[in-house]
């Protein structure tokens, strides 16, 4: 899950690190009233949408004082924000940070994430703050510092001291950037982060830094000791479909083909949206609904599956292994009967209990295209989803 | 023959008293394995249907002989649930739990440094030796004894997997299903060393994933001429968009390197058979070995 920027800096906030004072707003009126606060100078005001690449798209602007805060929160609030990481589709922003403003000396590139190779949380730095780090780890792959932490004694002065002399840090700025990474780190352990990326960080006229932009993905796994954090999730920013399938304990990613998949394991998952794409078609969604999975779950996937309107075939293919083929069966039958099948529904079982999950099938009265293997079944409904 | 477990291992389960813990220790037993012992702490000296209760994992070695143990404990308090068996000095530890938060995985890695335990998972099916011993949570009856070895991060595409090959006539020695977690206890490289070594085994098929580089540092160890058996692979997540987590924690696309393109490269580099689909998996290995 990710935090939006303004609940970011939060966060990090609490952990004593340099953020500017800011107000979150959700009408031209309160950004006004924001920058009137902020002292009514410089200030910037900010799209809150979880993507990256707001600024390239027009979602962040520099105001000179609070009416033009106001005019560009006018032009912001409800624009639909078109970036690489939002798709075609783009993002409807629904509120605005508007920041102080801050005399920008300089800009450094700073995160910390869990390396997985190094088995260790690693520090990744750069001079080229304020650039995408994917295009300066490509095309000046020197310029990328790693510093790693042994997991043992956690970060040391040492390495973050070094770091500070590796990034060409101004002597007088040294000891606050060694607080700032300090107080990242913490952060990072603290409050069990995925990834916290500080792009840029900010080294100012008076050699004190500032977080200028914050982002923080949090780690889904650690949500029951994390409670207060993992509720600032924003259901705006989320896909219904995704809503609705956690809801029911379902790992289900919305994609934007037209092949709605129902498969239980994410391997297996992952496969059958790759066997699709061999034949021809175009996988609306990854869907697990679990190892164990019961016939209540099956329903409700299938559920989502029929209400997506870009849905035009369906293909379920389940190996039925703890979860029996007939429980599968039956429960694709009670929801397509509840529901009504619109659109063609092509069918693989095997494994447990095969044989009466098939006959429960073709007993059922339902169109049902039955099929052998991944690949047979894939064919078929790349066939008859055109 | 086979690799890790055998008809010999001795398994204590901890979270035995658990729906799942429960459930799958029943069809272990089935299965034939030598369920031993359960760990619930507060339940020491009554049992589960017949199996012994110990409240730690030190009693269960010390007084049913487990050299093995299966966890089922819930995620919060499962790396501890591993660290316990290792300073119990089992043999292996099998975590079969998902969800463990990335950051208590770290910890566990730490501590296991200069131990001599092998941790197998977490958020994996566990390991099985056709006929002689199921010790973990997939469909016992779709393996037969064999002389093929499988090693995978995912749990359903591995019995498919397995499915064909049983089903043309080719059994496994052991099927290891490394999990689906971005730290865990035993990687590829591990297993096919593992493999290589076995006299019983003949050949390895090996399903990797989008996410990491495990299946890419497998691929350099083998082209590095070390192994001398022939491996059959596929990589899932082909179509998967890069920052979305596909269900396991692990598989998420962080960059061009973890993509399942340039996994199928590498592993092609290195001499490793790939096919395109699952399905082809079986089919593939039976012309490998000229079947």
């Amino acid at each position: 899950m990710n935090l939006h920027e303004y609940q970011a800096k939060q966060v990090l906030k609490a952990y004593g690190l340099p953020v500017l004072n800011g107000y979150l707003c959700y009408t031209p009126g309160e950004a006004e009233a924001a920058a009137d606060n902020l002292g009514g100078g410089i200030c910037v005001v900010k799209a809150q949408v979880h993507a990256g690449g707001r600024g390239k798209a027009g979602g962040v602007k520099l105001a000179k004082n609070s009416a033009e805060a106001r005019e560009h929160a006018e032009k912001i609030l409800g624009m639909k924000l078109v970036t690489p990481q939002t798709g075609a589709e783009g993002k409807i922003v629904r509120k605005v940070y508007v920041e102080a403003g801050c005399n920008i000396a300089k800009e450094y590139y700073l995160s910390i994430l869990v390396d997985r190779a190094g088995r260790c949380v690693s520090i990744i730095a750069s001079t080229e703050g304020g650039m995408e780090i994917e295009e300066v780890a490509h095309n000046t792959p020197d310029k990328i510092l790693t510093v790693r932490i042994d997991p043992k004694v956690g970060l040391q002065g040492f390495q973050a001291a070094k770091l500070a002399i590796d990034l060409a840090i101004p002597v007088e700025a040294r000891k606050n950037f060694v607080e700032v990474v300090k107080g990242l780190y913490k952060a990072f352990m603290g409050s069990d982060l995925a990834m916290l990326e500080i792009n840029p960080l900010v080294l100012t006229k008076d050699n004190t830094f500032v977080l200028l932009d914050a982002k923080v993905a949090l780690e889904d796994n650690a949500a029951f000791r994390q409670k207060a954090i993992h509720e600032m999730m924003d259901y705006d920013e989320m896909d219904p479909r995704d809503l609705r399938a956690q809801k029911y304990g379902l790992n289900y990613v919305g994609l934007d083909g037209n092949i709605g998949c129902l498969v239980n394991g994410a391997g297996l998952a992952m496969a059958t949206m790759d066997i699709i794409k061999e034949f021809g078609g175009e996988p609306a969604n990854f869907l697990d609904v679990g190892g164990g999975a019961t016939k209540e779950n099956v329903t409700e996937a299938f559920r989502i599956l029929l209400s997506d309107s870009k849905v035009k075939g369906i293909l379920i293919n389940i190996f039925g292994g703890i979860m029996k083929c007939d429980v599968i069966a039956t429960g694709v039958i009670e929801a397509a009967k509840e529901v009504g099948l619109k659109v063609p529904l092509v069918v693989r079982l095997q494994g447990t209990n095969v044989d009466i999950g098939r006959k429960l099938l073709a007993d059922s009265g339902l169109a049902i295209t039955p099929a052998d293997t991944m690949d047979d079944a894939a064919q078929k409904i790349v066939a008859l989803a055109k | 023959m086979s690799v890790l477990v055998n008809k010999n291992t001795r398994v204590v389960t901890q979270g035995i008293t658990g729906k799942t813990g429960a459930f799958h220790t029943r069809a272990c037993r089935e299965y034939g394995t030598q369920m031993v012992a359960g760990v619930t702490p507060g339940k020491g000296g009554q049992d589960f249907e017949g199996i012994p209760l110990y409240d730690t994992v030190h009693e269960a070695k010390k007084q049913a002989g487990a050299n093995v143990s299966i966890i089922y404990v819930p995620p919060p308090f499962a790396a501890d649930a591993i660290m316990e068996a290792v300073d119990a000095d089992l043999d292996l530890v099998i975590c079969i739990t998902e969800g463990i938060p990335v950051l208590d995985m770290l910890k566990v890695a730490t501590y296991m440094q200069g131990r001599r335990t092998r941790l197998i998972g977490p958020n994996c099916p566990g390991i099985i030796t056709p006929g002689e011993a199921k010790i973990g949570i997939m469909p016992g009856f779709i393996h037969k004894p064999g002389r093929i070895g499988v090693v995978s991060r995912s749990g359903t595409l591995t019995y498919e997997a397995v499915f064909q090959l049983s089903h043309l006539g080719m059994g496994q020695s052991t099927c290891i299903g490394i999990g689906g977690d971005p730290l865990n206890g035993t990687n590829f490289i591990d297993c096919l060393k593992m493999f290589n070594e076995d006299p019983d085994t003949d050949a390895v098929v090996m399903i990797g994933e989008i996410g990491g580089d495990a299946e890419v540092q497998a691929a350099n160890w083998v082209r590095d001429n070390k192994m001398k058996k022939p491996i059959v692979s596929f990589i899932a997540g082909a179509t998967a968009p890069p920052g979305r987590r596909m269900g396991h924690a692990g598989a998420i696309i962080g960059g061009a390197d973890d993509t399942a393109e340039a996994k199928f490269t590498a592993l092609q580099a290195a001499g490793i058979h790939t096919v395109r689909s699952p399905h082809e998996l079986g089919s593939k290995m039976k012309d490998v070995l000229g079947k």
